[in-house]
């Protein structure tokens, strides 16, 4: 059942990515409501499945790399939705939908999670910990995706080189607009999401810190961030400056949520979630 | 056979001086559709007179005499010998009379191709005939089908999308930068004719706050005046600097009115919010360097020169689908004037029909007296409806067959199968 319901979703979202990338090559309105509204069904069937998920497991399904993929996939895919209705962006999904299906097709590629779950991951603290971080990161990956969209928009205004994307693209105003709001919301998404995590290990493993790598990293990448938005509420930093620092946040992101697992080990990482008895 | 001849002059035949001593009389369009009026030999016409074209367009069943007649109605109007601006012609018939006018609508055959004021200009001279009324079925459904043409063309094609004058340019940059303008400050730097037409597209795409400069106050004053703006004096641009979002500049100065040094000092201030220079000025008024400043654009009088070549180069290229448009169109237009032909055939056919009913229901009128009203009424609609339904189809088969060349055959043979032609006496002679 599992399969299935993430073989659809991935069939969807595939098909939307299709959609989004004909309509910013051909610009024409029903393309993309063709598109937006198949990237909702992939969604709402993604959501069916995760809750499929949730209901066997009776954890957050993101205990390891397929399922983390998979529900940060789905996390973005909700943001740019919400996005959507706030801002009317249709040009957003035509970069949005590919890296979310990107994100899919790797997690599509890796073997299923064998085994039972161990009872210390059923825990309503951690699907708090894990939603709201992973809301956070999917806002930043927005925040990430208008900055490029900024960045070669301002090339061309800048540079007076108007190539096929000057028209597609919307306005600089409206991107920094993108960038800004995602960046706060984000923002608040991750702290919550670090402060809950905490008090689930302070539920789980008796501490609320442990100098874990993932925790560190976790630390710098908030603390990157808070940069940012700082520079941002008080200098005023914004356009290219905030676009170059806010990709720069969203690679320390990357590397927290993918390299330091990989490489460095600890008990966040999804080798140990799996295989120790016990943390 | 009735043709469609279009015969006029645009500014590629012709030239302005030309142009302007026909449009003239023409713009009284109503004394020129009399005279359409009173050629026998045109069936419909139409004038269309703007500043890049004069044209007369008409229907006739001798296209060679009543051009001949339309010229020296053209010479007689514009007060000049027919010799002197015959050769300036340009004559189209039929299907090219057709897409010409489609052409036309949709601004191919315009200076600016794509401008959006000649299907307005087109819009009058049709509605003018219409009061005049010289249009007829051909002309009514010909000009629709125009207007229908320039609507496709601007929904389907980007041709009237990118800017192709220097303040729309502007615009549209401004808007790419600052996506609204409503809450925008614009300052003007000195005067001239195209800075201000730019402020006016400014302003209606919502700006409302306006500052004017310049080297005399008075002048700043009287500028201030024609966009209801603030003038302040030249000393107070630096000042200026920190509170306005766009920068118009069009001085006769020699050297630089705003500096790198002077912007730098205020990006700071202004919390880096986006400044946009648009310097007109020849030699420029905005030191180029300006534009390395981060949120800081400047653009020349060149750089919008050549946004405007390349838009006009995209327009070009948008043009070819116009074109598929207006072909497509012209053949559907060919399509419908051909079933013109089998119009008055089906016409005595439904009449023939009708004229028996009639008959029928007279014969049997004692028969029918006892009936109450509603029961004659459906007695009446019955009988239509069997003969609506048994002529349905011929009536289709002739319709279906209007664009072929065996068409007058299946005409005859129509006619003498239902004796159309004989016909009409009998009934005259009934009744």
């Amino acid at each position: 059942m599992s399969i299935l319901w993430f073989n659809t979703a991935l069939f969807f979202e595939l098909l939307a990515t299709a959609g989004f990338i004909v309509y910013i090559i051909k610009q024409q309105k029903p393309v993309f409501k063709f598109s937006y509204w198949i990237l909702v069904v992939g969604f709402i069937f993604h959501t069916i499945f995760l809750a499929y998920r949730y209901s066997i497991l009776e954890a957050a399904p993101v205990l390891n790399l397929k399922s983390a993929l998979s529900f940060f996939s789905w996390s973005i895919i909700c943001a740019y939705l919400l996005f959507h209705i706030k801002f009317n962006l249709r040009i957003l999904g035509s970069f949005v939908a590919p890296f979310a299906s990107f994100l899919m097709i790797i997690s599509s590629a890796m073997p299923w999670m064998n085994g039972h779950i161990k009872p210390v991951f059923k825990s309503l603290w951690l699907t708090i910990h894990v939603v709201t971080v992973f809301m956070g990161d999917a806002l930043f990956a927005i925040a990430f995706l208008a900055a490029i969209m900024y960045l070669i928009q301002e090339y061309s205004i800048k540079h007076k080189k108007f190539g096929s994307f000057y028209n597609r693209l919307p306005s600089l105003a409206t991107l920094d607009g993108i960038n800004y709001y995602s960046l706060i919301y984000g923002f608040s998404f991750l702290t919550i999401g670090m402060i809950t995590g905490s008090i689930y290990a302070q539920f789980a493993f008796g501490t609320y810190w442990q100098w874990d790598p993932k925790e560190v990293w976790s630390l710098v990448t908030w603390l990157c961030y808070a940069a940012l938005l700082h520079e941002r509420l008080t200098v005023g930093w914004r356009g290219r400056r905030a676009a170059i620092m806010s990709i720069v946040c969203f690679g320390v992101l990357i590397f927290t949520f993918l390299g330091v697992s990989h490489w460095m080990g600890g008990y966040h990482s999804f080798e140990n979630i799996g295989a120790r008895g016990a943390l | 056979m009735i043709k469609i001849v279009n015969i006029g002059m645009n500014h590629e035949t012709a030239t302005v001086e030309l142009r302007e001593s026909l449009a003239s009389e023409y713009k009284n369009n109503s004394r020129t559709l009399a005279s359409i009026r009173e050629i026998d030999l045109i069936e419909e016409g139409l004038f269309i007179s703007t500043c890049n074209r004069v044209e007369a367009l008409f229907t006739t069943v001798n296209a060679l005499e009543a051009k001949k007649l339309i010229i020296s109605l053209m010479s007689r109007l514009g007060n000049i010998p027919e010799n002197s601006f015959s050769s300036n012609l340009y004559t189209y018939e039929d299907m090219d009379a057709v897409r010409h006018i489609f052409r036309v609508a949709c601004s191919l055959d315009s200076m600016v191709v794509g401008e959006p004021q000649i299907l307005g200009q087109i819009k009058e001279a049709y509605a003018q005939s219409v009061k005049g009324k010289t249009s007829g079925v051909i002309l009514n459904r010909l000009m629709h089908r125009s207007f229908h043409v320039a609507k496709r063309s601007r929904t389907e094609t980007d041709i009237c999308e990118a800017a192709v004058s220097i303040s729309y340019a502007a615009v549209e940059l401004a808007k790419k930068i600052f996506h609204v303008l409503d809450d925008k400050k614009v300052l003007l730097i000195g005067a001239g004719e195209m800075s201000e037409l730019t402020a006016k597209h400014l302003m209606s795409q919502g700006v409302h706050s306006i500052v004017v400069a310049n080297r005399t106050f008075e002048r700043a004053v009287q500028v201030a005046k024609l966009f209801k703006a603030q003038p302040v004096s030249f000393e107070e641009i630096e000042d200026q600097l920190l509170e306005v979002d766009i920068v118009l500049t069009s001085t006769a100065s020699s050297g630089y009115i705003i500096t790198y040094d002077h912007v730098k000092n205020c990006l700071r201030k202004r919390r880096n919010r986006p400044l946009f220079f648009i310097d007109i000025a020849v030699p420029r008024d905005v030191q180029p360097e300006i534009n390395n400043l981060s949120n800081v654009y400047v653009y020349n009088i060149d750089d919008l020169r050549g946004i405007i070549d390349l838009n006009k180069k995209q327009r070009q290229q948008e043009a070819i689908k116009v074109e598929r448009i207006v072909q497509e169109e012209v053949v559907k237009f060919e399509k419908w004037l051909k079933t013109l032909e089998v119009v008055p055939t089906i016409v005595s056919l439904r009449e023939k029909a009708d004229a028996i009913i009639q008959a029928e229901i007279r014969k049997s009128k004692p028969a029918l007296s006892s009936l109450s009203p509603s029961e004659k009424q459906a007695i009446k609609k019955l009988t239509f409806s069997i003969s609506e339904k048994i002529l349905n189809d011929p009536i289709l088969f002739l319709k279906r067959k209007a664009d072929r060349p065996s068409l007058n055959s299946f005409l005859d043979v129509t006619k003498q199968l239902f004796n159309l032609d004989q016909n009409k006496g009998n009934i005259d002679n009934e009744d």
